[in-house]
């Protein structure tokens, strides 16, 4: 009962902020709504009991990602611009809810094969030992550490003066 | 009623419904950057949500959520590289007038 009414609040506001973040002018007030919809994020994977990615999602995110985002957005403001939109407002609505209504049809068209069994928890411990272990996603792992050395060093060249 | 693996699906897809939207639509390249984390956030919950009631005891799906994390915060790092630099050779980061690539 307790993780029902938890779920519908923080999916409502979750909504609600991507909502604002779509339709507000101004690109500041985006950004922090941007900020509350991850909040929200981080409390549905509590929901569905996955502690340690709340965690991340919180540090990475919530931490991370916004706060370079604000610092692109002070970096860059055109304050009497904001945030228009552009002449494809209209289309861009119709691909939304077309791609809305397919993924609606297909999640309640299949029968999803539901597991009865309790979840991990906590869930640090068996991540760990999945992207580690035997058997598991070291070489992926990997990838993505290079990935983001690459990322790193892409973003340096790009902002650094001439 | 409890909460069953739809709730969650749709509340995803809603989500990257209104990132597309944002995505297409908005002219600011920050704003269109801002759309494309929604996106990738609805795809987390979809993940997780599929490991929490699928496949509870495998955590498969919270491990592609740890990657898509990671992939995400490479794309803002150089997502926000690119349109600095753009605003600084150009001027400005409205996506309609950055067109010289444009045939």
């Amino acid at each position: 009962m307790g993780i029902d009414a938890a779920f519908w609040i923080l999916a409502v506001v979750a909504v609600v902020a991507a909502l604002a973040v779509v339709l507000l002018r101004d690109i500041f007030r985006a950004a922090l709504a941007l900020v509350l919809c991850f909040l929200m994020v981080a409390g549905l994977y509590v929901t569905l009991s996955a502690d340690f990615l709340a965690a991340v999602q919180i540090l990475v995110y919530v931490g991370a990602i916004s706060i370079l985002i604000i610092l692109g957005i002070m970096l860059t403001r055109e304050v009497q611009r904001g945030s228009p939109s552009n002449k494809f407002r209209i289309p861009a609505f119709l691909v939304a809810v077309l791609l809305l209504g397919a993924l609606a049809y297909t999640i309640f068209s299949t029968t999803w094969q539901v597991s009865n069994s309790a979840p991990v928890l906590p869930t640090t411990q068996a991540l760990a030992g999945k992207l580690f272990g035997e058997g598991g996603f070291v070489l992926a792992v990997e990838i993505a550490g290079v990935l983001l050395l690459a990322a790193i060093l892409g973003a340096i060249v790009l902002v650094r003066e001439k | 009623m409890s909460i069953t693996l739809e709730h969650y699906l749709i509340l995803s897809a809603v989500m990257f419904a209104i990132g597309l939207y944002g995505a297409l639509a908005k002219r600011n390249a920050i704003a269109i950057l801002l759309s494309i984390e929604i996106m990738l956030n609805a795809v987390n919950i979809a993940m997780v949500a599929f490991s929490r009631f699928i496949t509870p005891l495998l955590l498969t799906g919270q491990v592609f959520a740890i990657f898509i994390m990671v992939v995400a915060a490479a794309e803002a790092a150089v997502g926000v590289g690119i349109i600095m630099a753009i605003y600084r050779v150009r001027g400005t980061i409205d996506a309609t007038e950055i067109d010289l690539m444009k045939w």
